[in-house]
């Protein structure tokens, strides 16, 4: 048992013999969950965990479930703009399947035992974090083309590998969240496309968003992996199948015959094949602008926060008038079922 | 007539064009003033699908971002059909008609095109406009036109769903708190005036005969219905006429400039563009 548990209940000497029995449980359920991992079967809500694993979880699955949530805003700021019907009801069910993915992992997470109130809470007052690419603004109608290829792409790339996580409830919303992603990916690549062979400004205005969303699409892997102080860890536990660096080399090897057949270009001067190494070689990222923008630093990370906040507050009468309604209904419940008894 | 939704909400449609690509490719061919009238029905859609998508992601809860851009996906479905077969009378495209038509020749009523307001108001609009709408397509389905039949049976299924969730946060937001109800309250009272809007009969309808729906004579069972669920939600019906000053023909309210303004920026900076 962890020291985070003693804490919570104390032991007292008289129950000397329930704590050698809790011991001897928890010492099964290390060797169990040790077993499970081994095997690369699935770890389910139910089973025992250590405290850490458990931890390091629900970090990893809000942090992802934030992300949809943020997420939504500067695609959704294009909702009233697209330039026709069919853009405006694609990119609309995009930012509604990102709602749903905020409700899966969310769903997940409270699986581990972290209420989804939680959970907001936590979103609400700036101690969460979620990824760093969102607190990037959507200038152009371009941007959400390359928000789509770039942002989903990458998304993907580092969610495949996640449907294989130890954790079942992980895994399975990484599934179905995968499915929606590889349609969402395809959609900015069809804007790009329409853009690139569209008219001049148009073709600009691609470039232009690949050029801005390149390193920072490039960076949603994490730092390199001698910076990334949870990576180990994870790639233990079997959550995570990859290293960042891994990831992100993949990631680069899959866009450059995508942006050849786009008809624009990757911002990397540096950018080249390497015969030996079979992969592409890149240039350096600015790691400094990352960690900036992780520390809340981005162009609009105070803006989506606020943007979030007032849509919590806002909201807050709604919710109480739900709850308080649920709670009428399952009086009037009680109420039907005592006079039934009665009767 | 039938005003039961339920038998048409789980008919299947007989092979008709249910995609508005379908629409176009089919080489049905509007009337002048069918397509008129596939106009202002489009048109209401469009602006309330408008209105509804500027919620996502301020809805009051993660459920009601879902909710509220699925039914602002149904309209624009709903608008993408009826715009592009109004076009098929005059060889325009759903994007001719929704990016560059100037703001006098829209045919949509005031109830949709008011601001979205607090949750409490966004709902009274939709439990109005969706019970309205649900009315006409049981209606419609009718239709001696049958790709207006056709794309009547498809929305029909959809707006069944959106009428229950309007009446449902009716309820909730009526019965939840002294604060819900009087906000729900104060955005009943804010759109009642263009209720009477809905039913007024204008041209091209008057003129359609079997084709149309008039409706003057959704009148009386849209209202009955409405009646019931702010009664039951105990909220009071707000007594007062319907506002003069407009009958779809153009006289519309302000903000129909400024949601098109933002509409059609794009498309108008970029013509001739596609995209």
């Amino acid at each position: 048992m962890s020291p985070q548990n003693h804490q919570h209940a104390p032991l007292h000497l008289a129950d000397e013999g329930d704590a050698a029995a809790a011991l001897a449980e928890a010492e099964a359920g290390q060797n169990r969950f040790e077993e499970i991992i081994a095997e690369d079967s699935r770890v389910e809500p139910r089973d025992w965990m250590p405290e850490s694993y458990r931890k390091s979880l629900v970090r990893q699955v809000s942090q992802h479930a934030h992300s949809e949530i943020i997420g939504m805003q500067p695609e959704g700021n294009w909702i009233s703009r697209a330039p026709s019907l069919k853009r405006k009801a694609i990119l609309m069910a995009k930012v509604q399947d990102e709602a749903g993915h905020g409700l899966y992992l969310y769903s997940a997470a409270e699986t581990l035992g972290r209420p989804r109130e939680e959970m907001y809470d936590q979103l609400y007052t700036g101690k969460a974090k979620y990824s760093s690419i969102f607190n990037y603004p959507a200038r152009t109608w371009a941007d959400i083309g390359a928000i789509g290829w770039l942002v989903d792409g990458a998304a993907i790339v580092n969610q495949v590998p996640l449907c294989r996580a130890s954790y079942g409830p992980y895994g399975r919303a990484m599934v179905r969240i995968c499915k929606e992603e590889s349609f969402h990916q395809r959609q900015g690549w069809e804007i790009l496309h329409s853009l690139s062979h569209g008219t001049q400004a148009q073709h600009q205005m691609a470039q232009e968003a690949v050029d801005r969303f390149y390193g920072p699409a490039l960076q949603m892997f994490g730092p390199p992996d001698g910076d990334s102080p949870n990576s180990q860890q994870s790639m233990e536990w079997k959550i995570k199948r990859f290293t960042n660096d891994e990831l992100r080399q993949r990631f680069v090897d899959m866009l450059v015959p995508q942006v050849e057949a786009l008809g624009l270009t990757l911002p990397d001067p540096e950018l080249k094949w390497n015969e030996e190494r079979g992969h592409y070689d890149f240039g350096d990222l600015d790691w400094d602008e990352f960690f900036a923008v992780i520390k809340g630093n981005g162009p609009l990370s105070r803006q989506r926060l606020e943007h979030y906040r007032k849509a919590r507050d806002e909201g807050a009468w709604v919710r109480e008038a739900a709850v308080a309604y649920a709670n009428r209904a399952s009086r009037n419940e009680d109420h039907d079922q005592a006079a039934l008894i009665g009767a | 007539m039938s005003f039961a939704s339920h038998d048409s909400a789980t008919r299947q449609s007989q092979g008709e064009a249910i995609t508005a690509e379908e629409i176009a490719a089919s080489g049905a061919k509007a009337e002048d003033a069918t397509a008129r009238y596939a106009l202002l029905l489009g048109d209401d859609a469009l602006i309330l699908s408008q209105r509804l998508g500027a919620w996502v992601s301020r809805a009051p809860e993660l459920e009601e971002d879902v909710a509220l851009a699925n039914i602002a996906l149904d309209l624009l479905g709903h608008a993408r059909f009826l715009l592009t077969y109004a076009g098929t009378a005059w060889d325009k495209s759903e994007d001719d008609l929704a990016y560059f038509r100037p703001e006098e020749d829209f045919r949509s009523c005031r109830l949709v095109e008011q601001e979205n307001g607090d949750f409490g108001k966004t709902i009274a609009r939709q439990l109005i406009f969706s019970f309205y709408q649900h009315e006409l397509y049981s209606r419609l389905v009718h239709s001696t036109d049958t790709t207006l039949a056709a794309i009547a049976e498809k929305a029909l299924k959809e707006v069944d769903y959106h009428q229950d969730h309007a009446a449902q946060w009716m309820l909730r937001l009526g019965l939840g708190t002294q604060e819900s109800a009087r906000r729900v309250q104060a955005g009943l009272d804010s759109v009642w005036s263009y209720v009477e809007e809905l039913f007024t009969d204008v041209e091209p309808i008057t003129e359609l005969g079997d084709i149309a729906v008039l409706p003057s004579t959704l009148r009386e069972p849209t209202l009955t219905r409405l009646h019931q669920v702010i009664e039951q939600a105990g909220l009071s019906i707000p007594d007062m006429s319907g506002a003069h000053g407009a009958d779809r023909s153009g006289r519309h309210s302000e903000q129909r400039g400024l949601i098109l303004a933002e509409m059609q920026v794009l498309a108008r900076q970029h013509p001739g563009a596609t995209w």
